[in-house]
């Protein structure tokens, strides 16, 4: 099964447990159109109507603001963005209202609002291409989840729904295995066995992707395939990445990776976000402050060079972190 | 655009309630007058902490539109929100600890002057983000649609709100969707210190807002008896499922935008005759005239609400302070320390 599918049977069950949650968002619900930008909800509006499976103008700010509403009111909106490079219009809905609203009440309005949002570098240009998780990582009263397998994407998206707090996806485009007209070309194929009926993946329990007793690495999204297959080709050097796949950015397993610390003493992240701010540099702050004990070594970031993402799939390809450059960084690292 | 072209308003003064409802929307404007009157004094004193944006003059829209509303229906107030917070009922003495910082305060002292509301009267905490609860508004409504049928949601915003993208994408979707909601622009001229006429080719907002498909009206803001007429229709429209309405209100701040502003950007014959054109003195004087109410009974209700308010102060201004520590609880609704 692939992601896009995956989070489809996910939404389609939520939708059918629980009769307030909705979807909205811009070209989901029409009639032979593609269901969202990468087809996750196409076909909803069979079964559940157009009333629930909610086509909006192109208004970013006004979805999202009446997704932050309903679910004040008592509604469980699943909210769409068809890239995440649009969630900026509407920003004061996603950092002054939402995360702040429960807060500001002193704790007596719950905000059950899930935003589900595609990043990553697709050959598309600078305003399709980013990866803007760490904007929400900073913004306090939000949980951000970052699937990369069928399974975690189906189990942390019913986890989401559940949640009585604002909780943000960051989906891959490579990732969701996206077919026909909406297919993406060098995507990755995650195509996978997900098991039947209802689960849950906790938030804050990460996943240990590959054993290795040399790097622990942390990555997200497509950098996890790319930092499996450099795993490959250092194993046959006889080098052991272990590869931690956090599934949550917040809240965020430090158990699972300190534990490997203290197996590997090295720590390099690999994000697909630009590397000044980006949520790698928070990790490794947290944990240079507070388990420093436990590094061998400086902690490495592999990470997008800070420009924006170029069209061209060279400059693209270029800017983006592949297998060959966080293998290079690893050998680095025990070199050193 | 002189003062008299902005209240050409050709309709006929709007009928009086009945005895007991007129009575209450005086009552409403008074308990707005006084509490904000003395909660200037407060804050002059240096008693009241932060800052206040304050609706002197402004009592009329919030009272004449929550007179129509239950409990259960909800409304959306601005940095301005004093006055939507006590017409749609919550407590002078929850309003005036939260203006303390307290934890007794409507919001436990994590919203603020700004952020008044309590949800347990149908007004989640204030948005003052200009704009910012027109989409949440319409998310209201549209949930009230599929939940509850027959509530209705009151979205009040000022002249400034018209030029923001964010009230556009949620009349949009108000009028789309046919939700029921009830636009109220309290027309105050200003956009702080910024004249409606210079950042409006159409300065006439509810002509604007016609463009999206729904009724408008555009009514004396200082009438509290022509805001309630007005209103009404608006409401009863919104309760029929009938969909969403936009009512202008032509009002006027007796006050400063915020703190200690003094109005020096306004321009003196417009002061003057919005002035003397107080929506206190204006409802007073059509209840006597009228022969609906007896002076006597007028002054009984100014001097309850000025012990009530009173009594509030003293009641917020003891109440407990907050822990600093508090300061990192209800980021998430189920907090872990």
């Amino acid at each position: 099964m692939t992601i896009a599918k995956a989070l489809r049977i996910a939404i389609t069950e939520e939708m059918r447990r629980d009769p307030t949650v909705i979807c909205i968002g811009e070209d989901i619900g029409t009639p032979g159109g593609w269901g969202g930008a990468f087809t996750v909800t196409w076909g909803l509006e069979r079964e559940f109507g157009l009333e629930r499976v909610r086509n909006t103008p192109i208004s970013e700010a006004g979805l999202i603001g009446a997704a932050v509403g309903a679910a004040i009111a008592g509604l469980r909106p699943i909210a769409d963005f068809q890239y995440s490079d649009f969630m900026f219009c509407a920003a004061d809905q996603l950092i002054n209202q939402a995360p702040k609203i429960c807060f500001m009440s002193g704790g007596r309005i719950k905000v059950p609002l899930v935003v589900r949002a595609p990043v990553g570098a697709s050959t598309r240009g600078a305003q399709h291409a980013q990866c803007p998780e760490a904007w929400i990582v900073h913004t306090p009263g939000w949980k951000v989840a970052v699937p990369s397998t069928p399974s975690d994407a189906k189990g942390l998206l019913k986890a989401a729904v559940r949640d009585d707090d604002p909780v943000f996806i960051f989906e891959h485009k490579l990732l969701y295995g996206s077919s026909g007209a909406r297919k993406e070309d060098n995507a990755v194929q995650v195509d996978e066995p997900v098991p039947d009926g209802d689960f849950t993946v906790p938030f804050g329990v990460a996943s240990v992707r590959r054993l290795g007793n040399h790097i622990t690495v942390v990555a997200t999204h497509l950098m996890i395939y790319r930092a499996l297959q450099a795993a490959e080709e250092l194993a046959s050097q006889g080098v052991e990445l272990e590869v931690i796949d956090p599934r949550t950015l917040v809240p965020f397993d430090y158990h699972t990776v300190c534990e490997s610390l203290g197996r590997t003493g090295r720590l390099m992240i690999v994000e697909e976000d630009t590397r000044r701010g980006g949520w790698g540099a928070e990790i490794i702050a947290e944990i240079t402050e507070k388990h420093a004990d436990l590094l061998k070594h400086p902690p490495v970031r592999v990470a997008t060079y800070d420009a924006p993402i170029a069209a061209s799939p060279a400059m693209e390809r270029f800017a983006v972190p592949d297998a060959t450059r966080i293998a290079a960084a690893a050998r680095a690292m025990l070199n050193a | 655009m002189t003062v008299s072209d902005f209240l050409q308003l050709d309709h006929p003064p709007a009928p009086l309630p009945d005895r007991g409802k007129a009575l209450d929307l005086y009552r409403t404007m008074r308990r707005i007058r006084e509490f904000e009157d003395q909660v200037f004094k407060y804050f002059q004193a240096g008693r009241i902490p932060g800052t206040v944006h304050q609706c002197q003059g402004q009592e009329a829209p919030p009272a004449g539109v929550c007179a129509h509303l239950l409990r259960s229906d909800y409304i959306t107030g601005t940095h301005r929100p004093h006055g939507h917070a006590i017409a749609k009922g919550i407590p002078l003495t929850e309003m005036a600890a939260e203006l303390f910082g307290s934890s007794l305060g409507c919001c436990s002292g994590y919203g603020g002057s700004m952020h008044m509301g309590s949800l347990d009267y149908g007004m989640p905490p204030a948005s003052a983000i200009v704009a910012g609860g027109v989409p949440i508004a319409a998310g209201l409504g549209l949930a009230c649609r599929m939940l509850k049928p027959g509530t209705v949601v009151a979205c009040f915003f000022g002249d400034g709100a018209f030029n923001n993208g964010a009230f556009h994408e949620g009349a949009n979707m108000c009028a789309i969707w046919d939700l029921p909601v009830v636009l109220i622009c309290e027309n105050n001229f200003y956009g702080a210190s910024t004249h409606v006429t210079t950042v409006n080719k159409i300065p006439r907002l509810a002509e604007r807002a016609r463009s999206y498909g729904m009724p408008t009206e555009t009514v004396d803001g200082n009438d509290v008896f022509a805001v309630y007429e007005a209103a009404g229709r608006a409401v009863a429209r919104a309760r029929a499922s009938e969909g969403p309405s936009f009512l202008e209100c032509l009002t006027y701040r007796r006050c400063g935008h915020s703190r200690r502003d003094q109005n020096k950007y306004r321009d003196k014959q417009e002061e003057q005759f919005w002035l003397a054109r107080d929506p206190l003195d204006l409802a007073r004087a059509r209840l006597l005239q009228e022969g609906v109410v007896a002076q006597a009974e007028l002054e009984e209700v100014d001097k309850a609400a000025a012990a009530e308010v009173q009594a509030a102060l003293d009641y917020g201004e003891q109440a407990p302070q907050p822990q600093g520590e508090e300061a990192l609880r209800h980021v998430f609704c189920e907090e872990s320390p």
